[in-house]
C-alpha cells in the first residue's frame, strides 16, 4: 500500500472518520514489518490494541439457582411450623381433658368423704397457724399491765 | 432459557465485558468480580432476555454502569491520601523497567483518559464495534461518540509521541 494513502487514513483516523474496514487496513499495515520510519510509533499503539483484544475472562461462572432453593426451603419451613403448631394444640387439649377428669366423683358418698378429708387437712393447718400466733396475746397482757 | 442456553448465549461476549471492566477498574480481580456480577444479574433477568435486540449490548451497558458505580462508591468511601509529598521524584526501578515496554506505555496513556474516552477507545479500537453499536451501549448519540473518539485518539497520539521520543533520547 502506498504511503500517502496510509497517511491519509491516519489523518481520517484521528478525526474518527474511518470505517471499520479502513481501520482494519491500518491495523494490517502496522502489523507488517515494513512500516515507514516516521510512523513507527503507531505500530506500538496498534500493536497494543491487537494485544489487548486477546485478554480472556477465565474465571468459572457460578450461576446460583437461588430462587429454587429458597422456595423449597420456605415450603419445608411452613410444613414444619404447621406440624409443630398442630402437635402443640393436640397435646395441650388432651392435657386439659385429663385435669378436669381428676376432680370429678361420680359417687356422692365418696365425694363427701374426700371433701371432709380436704377440709380436715385445711383446718389442721389453720390451727397450727393460730397456735404460733398465740404469743402475740402475751404482748397484750403486759401492755394492759403497764398502761392500766 | 436454561443454564446451558444462557452460557452459550454469553460465551461470545463475556471476554468483551471483562476487557471493558478491566479498562475502567484497571485491577484484574475487580474486573473479574464485576464481570461475574453482571453475568449473574443477567442470569436473574433471563426471562426478559429474548425481548432484547442484542443481549451483548445490554450486557455491555450493564457492565459500564456497574463499573462507573463501583468507581464512584470507591471514591466516596476512601478518602484519598495525597502522597505526592512523600514520593521521591525519581521513577522507581519497576517503573523504569515498565517504561521500556512500549505496550505498557500505551496502556498507561489510555488509562489516564477520562472514563468516557476510555470506553470509546476500548469499544472502537480494541473491540472494533460500529459507531451505532457504541452509541447504543453508551447511551449517547453517534456524533458524540465520534467527537469523544477523535479527542481520545489525538490525546493518545500526542502523549505517546511525547513519551516515546523522550524515552528514545
Amino acid at each position: 500500500m502506498e504511503l500517502t494513502k496510509i497517511e491519509d487514513l491516519i489523518q481520517k483516523y484521528h478525526e474518527a472518520a474511518t470505517s471499520i474496514a479502513e481501520e482494519k487496513t491500518l491495523q494490517l499495515y502496522f502489523s507488517s514489518s515494513n512500516v515507514a520510519q516516521h510512523l513507527q510509533h503507531y505500530q506500538v499503539i496498534f500493536g497494543y490494541y491487537k494485544h489487548a483484544k486477546q485478554e480472556k475472562f477465565e474465571t468459572k461462572l457460578i450461576l446460583q439457582t437461588k430462587k429454587k432453593t429458597t422456595t423449597w426451603l420456605s415450603i419445608a419451613a411452613t410444613i414444619i411450623i404447621m406440624y409443630g403448631v398442630g402437635v402443640f394444640f393436640t397435646v395441650h387439649k388432651s392435657q386439659t381433658v385429663y385435669v378436669t377428669e381428676l376432680g370429678t366423683f361420680n359417687n356422692p358418698e365418696m365425694a363427701l368423704k374426700e371433701t371432709q378429708k380436704a377440709l380436715a387437712i385445711l383446718s389442721n393447718h389453720l390451727n397450727s397457724g393460730i397456735e404460733s400466733v398465740n404469743y402475740v396475746t402475751e404482748y397484750q397482757k403486759s401492755k394492759d399491765r403497764i398502761f392500766n | 432459557m436454561n443454564q446451558n442456553e444462557f452460557l452459550n448465549a454469553v460465551v461470545p461476549f463475556k471476554d468483551k465485558l471483562f476487557r471493558m471492566a478491566k479498562r475502567l477498574l484497571v485491577s484484574t480481580e475487580e474486573a473479574e468480580d464485576a464481570t461475574q456480577e453482571v453475568l449473574v444479574k443477567l442470569w436473574t433477568k433471563k426471562e426478559n432476555l429474548p425481548n432484547y435486540n442484542s443481549i451483548e449490548a445490554v450486557a455491555l451497558t450493564m457492565t459500564k454502569n456497574y463499573c462507573l458505580d463501583q468507581l464512584k462508591s470507591k471514591r466516596a468511601n476512601n478518602s484519598t491520601i495525597v502522597t505526592s509529598n512523600f514520593t521521591d521524584n525519581q521513577p522507581s526501578l519497576q517503573q523504569k523497567l515498565e517504561d521500556q515496554d512500549s505496550l505498557a506505555w500505551v496502556e498507561k496513556i489510555i488509562n489516564q483518559l477520562p472514563h468516557q474516552q476510555k470506553l470509546v477507545v476500548q469499544m472502537r479500537d480494541i473491540e472494533q464495534f460500529e459507531f451505532s453499536e457504541i452509541a447504543n451501549v453508551l447511551e449517547i448519540n453517534e456524533s458524540a461518540v465520534r467527537v469523544t473518539l477523535s479527542r481520545a485518539r489525538k490525546t493518545i497520539r500526542e502523549s505517546f509521541t511525547k513519551t516515546h521520543n523522550y524515552g528514545i533520547n
